[in-house]
């Protein structure tokens, strides 16, 4: 009755010897990084299997948009040369960022995160995994576009490598936002806050574009905001390279005229700054 | 349990030392210091907020210590927190498990990740489906599965890569009697085979079951640290409790049970008389005696103390002098 030890808090003071060389333990096995990043890229594309609901912002929405500005909106809208298609994808892989922020952001609310902090694994890979997975989503957009513009007589008059080439940009450019959606996933602490934040500013921003209205009808300042746009680099250099679009008129910016390299310096840019405060802001959010 | 005889002889496992975490102005863990000698199994017991849960996410690596550190396996967290994740499970408290995954495709994916031959991911994943009984969920998605599952689940994860050391926060909150019992069946035997634990849990009677050790901590600190049996003899004897059927028959019953055993208390509002219980062979004389008397029992039972005793006794909020000795002792 007398054994019970109360503790004094001093009894066992900190040591600060290295640890064992070997561990005490065989180091267990690891999977290679490659392993880790299918896995978990698999367990994503698992998630879109069982809901796949989350599949209609590159199914459903596409298409509506191509039915809404071919037969609804008409010639009332005076689409900047022949093609919205190319807005159209742009505006899918810039929705990437809201892919892997929703993505994200669902995993870090709930306990999954922490088994997979528990797990011997790189702490990169669950984000690779992440940007594997939305890329992968966001590319069914496109080729859902691709297909419905085919049906209604959209073709690439461009060469193969030209194509080609149009794709790659809009890949790169769904990389590069693929930061924007670590950081908003990250620092948002909720699902729905997510939604708030790229559907006040990412959602209205691919709008003030060159597409819909010409540019020269707008206020100079405007104009010169939806003329550097990258959306609009893009969606020129994706008409540039498939042979479809109108010349940028004479007066546009400097973007307009080089829309191919505006585009890289664009994703290189956004990653160059965002790279960063997304990686910051995701070990701040996991480190506790 | 059946490794305490080699105790002695082997290393550490777990090791705090001084740990400190902080929230703002609220110090959650305390300056907490134990070892876990490999092959044992240590409960920490405490209520709610005591830190339990703090003081495991620091020792597995999801938490920075404020101050202080902790080796697992011979590894420091702070330093080393790779090799601690590749030498321990963990089960927290919070469900860890995949919702959109069926459970075979969760144990699948965590083999997966740890890197384990193809062949043997299915083989683990289907073996351990088997041992927390849910062969038959297999295929179900755990959207479906009820909390127990999801807890037998959550389990079942953490043994994926046979760790040495397991970290299980609460694991049978949740769990029906029976699954509870089998739960504590497949952790004896994994530390019959050497795995070391740690649990946490709320339950004394869990803590008694399966610890070898138990360090109590409340606010943060730790306040006892004993066999279960140590902790139980601290916390004072058993005792009896009689209640009556009618309250006419109370005082009857009170002067029965002074003439029988010590330290006689009177609830007249749970029409209860209870009293020490010095010897089992008090409970037969009761019965007997009430018999005798003619008088109507609704119950009459024996009363361990509870979590509830030792903790509160251990906190002093309900003194008892006895303990108040044995704190001088420390
Ligand atoms: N992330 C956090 N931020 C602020 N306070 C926290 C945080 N986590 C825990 N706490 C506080 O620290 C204290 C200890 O909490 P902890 O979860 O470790 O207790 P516990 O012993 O596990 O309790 P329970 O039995 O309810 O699980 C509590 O007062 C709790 O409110
Ligand atoms: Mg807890």
């Amino acid at each position: 009755m007398s054994t019970v030890r109360v503790h004094t808090n001093t009894d066992a003071p900190p040591r600060s010897e290295d640890p064992p060389p070997g561990g005490r333990v065989g180091a267990q096995q690891r999977a290679p990084f490659i392993r880790q990043v299918i896995t978990l890229t698999r367990r994503n594309l698992t998630h879109i299997k069982r809901q796949p609901e989350m599949l209609s912002d590159v199914t459903i929405q596409p298409v509506m948009f191509v039915l809404l500005f071919a037969y609804v909106f008409g010639g009332s809208i005076q689409t900047n040369g022949s093609g919205y298609r190319e807005w159209i994808m742009a505006q899918t892989m810039a929705f990437s960022a809201f892919v892997v922020a929703f993505g994200l952001s669902n995993d870090l609310t709930k306990g999954v995160i922490d088994r997979f902090r528990s797990l011997p694994i790189n702490r990169g890979s669950v984000l690779v995994a992440r940007s594997t997975s939305s890329l992968i989503h966001s590319s069914l957009g496109v080729i859902v576009m691709s297909l419905t513009g085919l049906i209604v007589g959209w073709r690439v008059r461009g060469s193969f490598l030209e194509a080609l080439a149009g794709y790659a940009l809009l890949m790169l450019f769904g990389f590069a936002m693929i930061w924007l959606g670590i950081l908003v996933g990250s620092v948002m602490r909720s699902v729905e806050g997510v939604n708030g934040v790229i559907f006040t500013t990412i959602f209205p921003l691919t709008f003030l574009a060159n597409t819909f209205a010409p540019s020269e009808n707008m206020p100079h300042w405007l104009r010169v905001i939806a003329e550097w746009n990258p959306i609009s680099s893009l969606v020129q250099a994706m008409r540039d390279l498939w042979g479809n679009g109108a010349p940028p008129p004479v007066d546009a910016q400097w973007p307009l005229h080089h829309p191919i390299i505006a585009t890289i310096a664009w994703a290189i840019i956004f990653t160059a700054i965002l790279a960063p405060l997304a990686m910051r802001a995701y070990v701040n959010r996991t480190r506790d | 349990m059946g490794a305490r005889s080699v105790v002695t002889m082997t290393a550490t496992a777990i090791e705090a030392i001084d740990l400190v975490k902080t929230f703002g102005d609220l110090t959650a863990v305390d300056h907490v210091s134990f070892t876990v000698p490999e092959g044992t199994v240590l409960g920490l017991l405490g209520p709610n907020g005591a830190g339990k849960t703090t003081a495991v996410r620091m020792m597995t690596t999801l938490s920075p210590p404020t101050s202080g550190t902790a080796r697992v396996a011979g590894y420091d967290v702070r330093t080393h927190p790779d090799q601690v994740r590749a030498s321990m499970g963990l089960t927290g408290q919070a469900a860890t498990v995949d919702e959109l995954l069926t459970g075979r495709e969760n144990l699948r994916m965590i083999a997966d990740l740890y890197g384990l031959p193809r062949p043997r991911v299915r083989r683990v994943a289907d073996d351990l489906l088997e041992r927390f009984s849910l062969a038959d969920a297999a295929t179900k998605v755990v959207k479906e599965y009820s909390g127990g599952m999801r807890r037998r689940l959550d389990l079942a994860a953490s043994l994926i890569a046979t760790p040495p050391v397991l970290f299980l926060d609460e694991p049978t909150t949740g769990l029906d009697p029976r699954s509870r019992q089998e739960l504590w069946e497949v952790l004896r035997n994994l530390v019959e085979q050497g795995t070391t634990l740690l649990l946490t849990t709320q339950y004394l009677e869990e803590a008694d079951h399966l610890a070898d050790r138990i360090i109590v901590i409340d606010h943060g600190t730790v306040i006892a640290d004993g066999t279960p049996l140590q902790l139980k003899d601290a916390s004072g004897a058993a005792r009896i409790v009689l209640t009556v059927s009618n309250a006419d028959d109370l005082s009857a019953a009170e002067s029965l049970l002074r003439g029988l055993i010590p330290e006689v208390r009177v609830d007249p509002a749970n029409r209860q008389i209870t009293g020490s219980a010095e010897g089992l062979d008090a409970i037969t004389r009761i019965a007997a005696g009430v018999q005798n008397l003619g008088i109507e029992i609704d119950d009459l039972g024996l009363k361990r103390p509870s979590l509830d005793d030792v903790f509160l006794n251990l906190t002093g909020h309900r003194a008892e002098p006895q303990l108040a000795a044995t704190e001088e002792s420390a």
